[in-house]
Parts: structure tokens; sequence; C-alpha cells
């Protein structure tokens, strides 16, 4: 459970601290400022977990990155695997895959989609939906969710481990997969995996419907609160594919304004510095990525599930199809803004990677022995993926040694930084200002912060340890104290 | 159960990539490597629920884990299943592993960590500390010894 601190500034406003900022991966703060009328007049969400990574791969051999990387985080390993060994396909020469490579590299990618997208949904986020935002916390939980809907919790459990059987058979093992290899994999899916994964199909693709529904009703019998709660007018980020499908695993880049107008189309992931930067603020160690035409001002934009149903054409399985008709018919066919529709946008691609599984079972390429090819060495690569919380950027210079020189990994956490920060902010202004701040009240910044599905702990840059710090800023932004832990 | 020979699942835990962090992994590979009958071997980051359903499905569950504090070479003890609020995928405890397993599943399994005595942590490296290392030697051995007598209160 999280626990608020209250203290009073040297210019007697009184800041709020949320920590650690539970039911999300990872850790974070999120410190508020009310002046003396109690009005919020700042809010912001911190990260205090350290990473280095970009650092720590220097110097390592190419072929080792995707396995390495996978270190990076507990969470989601299957897209650092596969964005890492998408570079360096293209370090080794090779744009496309053999059919059964590029299939058992999807299906691994599916499977971690549909865990991950129904640990969210059922464990982290359904306490806030079924029971209230500002519910008795001893309920609002997962354990209450076990108590008054035992179905519910059950098959969030079992969906978790179905999508972690199919990472297990696509890459090996749970822990550290190498399947994932430079150019291709290094193992097909057996016929024993297989046959064992279909025996479960159906009642995994019953329950994502169903858990599609839940998320459905949710938003629309609560639109007139959802539609303002953390809301704004965003960009949205990511790829798609060359006719607009819906393509988590690979595609070109897509962005969009809040009307849907393009800002960029189809760009070539390897071109990503071109349209993507990065910017450092002081009090933060997340960077703020932004589009690069548009600046850092204008230029952020949103990644993820509501991003990703906003940018494309349309998704080419039949009943994530149907499904992301009825969201956008919402917005009118306009991309939607709504920061709690990220929930009904998660749901929507948990019934996608679904389907997408069950074609891949039925697919024999699934048990070809074509698993490895090699082209001309470049001294680059860029490998894209849209991990369930979004695009995922890995970037790789290597030298004539075969050893990463050069390494730039752009984590959806970071992209949604800024939008983090503005959903926090606007909670905290339309909520918290001029009452008394209670328990449940609080709980509405980090149910803002959940909808997004932010993992930190892969999110931040610098090398080293994982102290605790805690900063104390005034509202001009001057750090007046510090602690470490 | 007359004639029942329980079975047990060994989950390590941690990641190897952070030096001592990784002897839960480093355990679960040498047991593994003995192939011991009736006991399954699992290797993981992190707990989480899946766990639990696997847990369910064994007699015993031994949850081993690098320890930052305890003393020299590692801590055996029980565990009772709890209910863990501040829930996050994230960093379930054994205990919640339980839990949730009883909870949700209506599991009995009885629940033990190994807590090994680690001492470095705080650098990326994919080595143990040779203190470390001696002290996953003793664990191994003794929990080896412990599971093939199947000398855990059942």
């Amino acid at each position: 459970m999280s626990s608020v601190n209250m203290n009073t500034t040297k210019d007697g406003m009184t800041r709020v601290v949320i920590e650690p900022v539970t039911r999300i991966e990872g850790h974070a703060r999120v410190s508020i400022l009310l002046d003396e009328e109690q009005q919020v007049q700042q809010a912001r969400l911190h990260v205090v977990e350290f990473r280095g990574f970009e650092r720590f791969i220097q110097g390592r051999p190419y072929w080792e990155a995707p396995v390495t990387v996978q270190r990076l985080c507990g969470i989601c390993p299957v897209s650092h695997h596969l964005a890492a060994a998408k570079a360096m396909d293209r370090v080794v020469g090779v744009s496309k895959l053999t059919p059964t490579a590029e299939k058992v590299r999807r299906l691994m990618h599916y499977g971690q989609f549909f865990q991950s997208h129904a640990m969210h949904f059922f464990h982290l986020a359904s306490p806030d939906l079924l029971f209230g935002f500002g519910a008795d916390p001893a309920v609002r939980n997962v354990i209450g969710v076990a108590a008054k809907y035992p179905d519910l919790a059950v098959q969030a459990v079992l969906m978790r481990r179905y999508g972690q059987e199919i990472i297990r058979a696509t890459s090996g093992k749970r822990i550290h997969g190498t399947s994932a290899v430079p150019g291709g994999v290094n193992r097909n899916l057996t016929i024993e995996d297989r046959d064992a994964l279909l025996k479960d199909l159906d009642q995994m693709l019953a329950w994502s419907r169903g858990a599609l529904g839940i998320a459905r009703d949710y938003t629309l019998a609560n639109f007139e609160f959802v539609k303002d709660f953390g809301a704004f007018r965003s960009n949205h980020l990511s790829i798609v594919r060359e006719d607009g499908a819906m393509d988590l695993y690979d595609g070109n880049l897509r962005a969009i304004d809040a009307d849907g107008d393009a800002i960029f189309d189809q760009v070539d992931c390897q071109s990503y510095v071109d349209y993507i930067a990065e910017e450092v603020r002081p009090w933060s160690y997340m960077k703020f990525p932004f589009i690069k035409p548009l600046g850092p001002e204008d230029g952020w934009y949103r990644v993820g599930p509501l991003p990703r149903v906003n940018t494309c054409a349309f998704i080419d399985t039949p009943d994530a199809e149907a499904a992301r008709r009825e969201f956008m018919e919402v917005t009118g066919g306009k991309p939607n803004n709504v920061t709690m529709a990220y929930h009904w946008a998660r749901m929507v691609e948990l019934v996608h990677a679904g389907e997408r599984i069950a074609e891949l079972l039925h697919d024999p390429d699934l048990q070809g022995t074509d698993l490895l090819i090699q082209g001309d060495r470049r001294p680059w690569g860029v490998g894209v993926v849209e991990a369930p919380r979004g695009t995922l950027f890995h970037h790789y210079r290597v030298n004539g040694n075969d050893q990463i020189v050069m390494a730039n990994l752009i984590v959806s956490t970071t992209s949604n930084n800024e939008p983090m920060n503005r959903s926090v902010t606007k909670v905290a202004k339309d909520h918290l200002s001029g009452v008394e701040i209670t328990e449940g009240l609080l709980n509405h910044i980090e149910v803002a912060i959940r909808a997004y599905d932010p993992c930190l702990s892969c999110a931040t840059h610098a090398m080293g340890r994982m102290p605790m710090t805690v900063e104390l800023v005034d509202y001009e932004g001057t750090v007046i104290d510090v602690k470490q832990t | 159960m007359a004639g029942h020979t329980p079975s047990v699942l060994v989950i390590g835990y941690g990641n190897p990539g952070r030096l001592d962090d990784g002897l839960g992994p480093a355990l679960a590979g040498a047991l593994e490597a003995m192939a011991l009958p009736g006991v399954t071997i699992e290797a993981d980051y992190q707990l989480n629920v899946e766990h639990a359903a696997l847990a369910a499905e064994h007699d015993v569950v031994v949850f081993a884990d690098a320890d930052v504090s305890c003393d020299p070479p590692f801590r055996f003890e029980r565990i009772e299943p709890t209910v863990e609020l501040s829930f996050s995928s994230h960093s379930l405890s054994p205990a919640a592993v339980l839990g949730t397993a009883r909870s949700l599943l209506r599991a009995g399994t009885l629940g033990y960590v190994l807590g090994i005595r680690g001492y470095a942590f705080n650098e990326f490296g994919e080595c143990l500390s040779p203190e470390a290392v001696c002290n996953l030697a003793e664990a191994v051995e003794f929990l080896a010894k412990r599971v093939q007598a199947r000398d855990l209160a059942m």
C-alpha cells in the first residue's frame, strides 16, 4: 500500500508525496505541490530506479545482445529479446527472415501480449474498475477481486500461464530465452508443444472475449466520467503494416495528431533518428521523447494500446476488428484521446493476440526447418517492435571486431513519460484542488498512471546502483532538500 | 497419504545479470542437472502468479533466492501463505505465491524459502562472487539431500 507524506515548503506550499505508486511495474514517486489555498500548482511523476544497459552492453559481442538485453527487466524480456534480434538481423545483413523464423518469433511475441495484457487488466487495473477508484483499499485489490469475482481472478492466472507457456515453447525457456538469433531462430515449435497449446486455446479465446466485454462495458457505462479523467488531446505513434493494418511485430512508423491527421507515415524504422529525439529534464531520470519536426513542446506523443488502435487503419483478425470498429465509433472514427480508454484498447489487443495465436498454432510453417539466413554485414541496425506497453526501439552500432560500440534504447514507458505527467497533473487539478485529500482521491492519481501500464524498471538510463532519491523541490523548480537511502 | 510420494517444486529466481542475484537460478540449474525423480525445477527472474498455478500442482514448493542479510551459507525455513495487498506483478513474494495458490486455486501446497547468502548485487555482471559460490554449493547439497529423502514436513 502506498504511503502518503505531507510537508511544507519554504514558500508555505504543501507537498504531498505518494510513494510507492502501487500496482504498476517498477517503482515511482508522485509529488503534488499545493499552494496556500490548497490548489494544485504542480504534479509530477518521478522515476526512482536506475538502469544502465546502454553502457553495460558496450564491448559485448553483437550476437549476445538478444539474450543479454532480457536482463533489463523481468516484465517484458521477450520484447527486448525480439527488438535486439531484429536490430542484429540488420547487422548480419538480413532484411527478411524465413517464414518459419518470423512466425516462431511472432508466436512468442503474441504469447507475451496475451499474458501481459491479461495480467494487467485483471490483477492490476480491474480492482479500480470493479470496486471504484475511491473504494476501501482493503477491498480494492486483487484479493478483493478474487473474493467477489473468483472466476476472473483464476482466469487471469491461467491466461498469464498460457502466454508464458507459449514463450517457453518458442524461446526455449522462460528465463533467458535464446531462440531469436541474428538472422532467424534456432528452434521451431514442436508438435508436442503445439498440441498442448491447442488443447486450451478455445478457453483462452473465450476468456479474452469476456475480458473485452468487461472493459468495453465499463468504459461505456462510465463514459461521462472517464472521458475527462486524466485525458487530453495528444499525438499517437506506433508501427503499422504497409497496408495500414495493426502489426505488433513489424512495420513502419506512423504518427498522427489528436485529430487523426498524419504527422508522418510509413517511415522506415531504420530512420527513426530523423523523426524521434529525446529531451532530458533535470527532475526525472527518464528522458522525454518527442517528434523532431514538431519539437519538444508540441512533439510529445503517446504509445501503447490506445495509440495503436488509433493509428491503425484496421485489424486483420475478425473479432478484434469488430471490437476496433465499436471502439472507434465512440469518437466518430477520430482518434480516441480518453486516457481510461487504454483499458478497452488493451483488451481489443488481447483478443487480437489470441486470434493471432490461433492462426499460428494451425500454421505448418511453425514446424519448418529453414530457420536461419545470413547476408552481408552492416555496421549498425535498428530493431523496433510494439511491446505490450508501446513502441520499443533498439539501436546498435557494431565494430569490425563484432563488438557493440553504441546502444540506444527508447522503451515504451519513456515515450509515455510526458503523457503520464500530463495525466497526473490533470487528475490532481481536477480532483484534488481545494478539497480534503483522502486515500481514495490519491488513488485517482494512481488510476491514471496505471492506465498506461508503465514499466519503470527499464525506462531509465543511468548506470549504477538503484538508490531511492527523494527531492524536495519548490514551485519554482529549485531543489531545497535531497534525501537518499 | 500411504504410498504417495510427494511431488516437489523448486523455483530458483533472480536476475543472473546482477551478480549474486543469480543465486536462485544457479541453484535451479544445479538441481536440474541432478535430475532428481519427482522434482520439478523452475527458474525465473521473479515470482509471478503463474508460479501459483504451478505450485498448486505440487505438494511442496521451495523458493530459492539470494539473501542479502542471512547468516551464511543459507537459511531454510517454512513459510505460510499470506494475502498481499500492495500487489504488483513485479514483486510477488513467496508467501503471496502460496496465498494465491490457496485462495484462488484451493491448493494446500506447503512452502519453504531457501535464502542463499549473496554479497554483490549492485553492478551488472553474469558471475557469482567467490563467497556466494561456496554458499551455493552448500545450499545445493543440503536441498538435494532433503528433497531426495522427502525430508520436508508433509
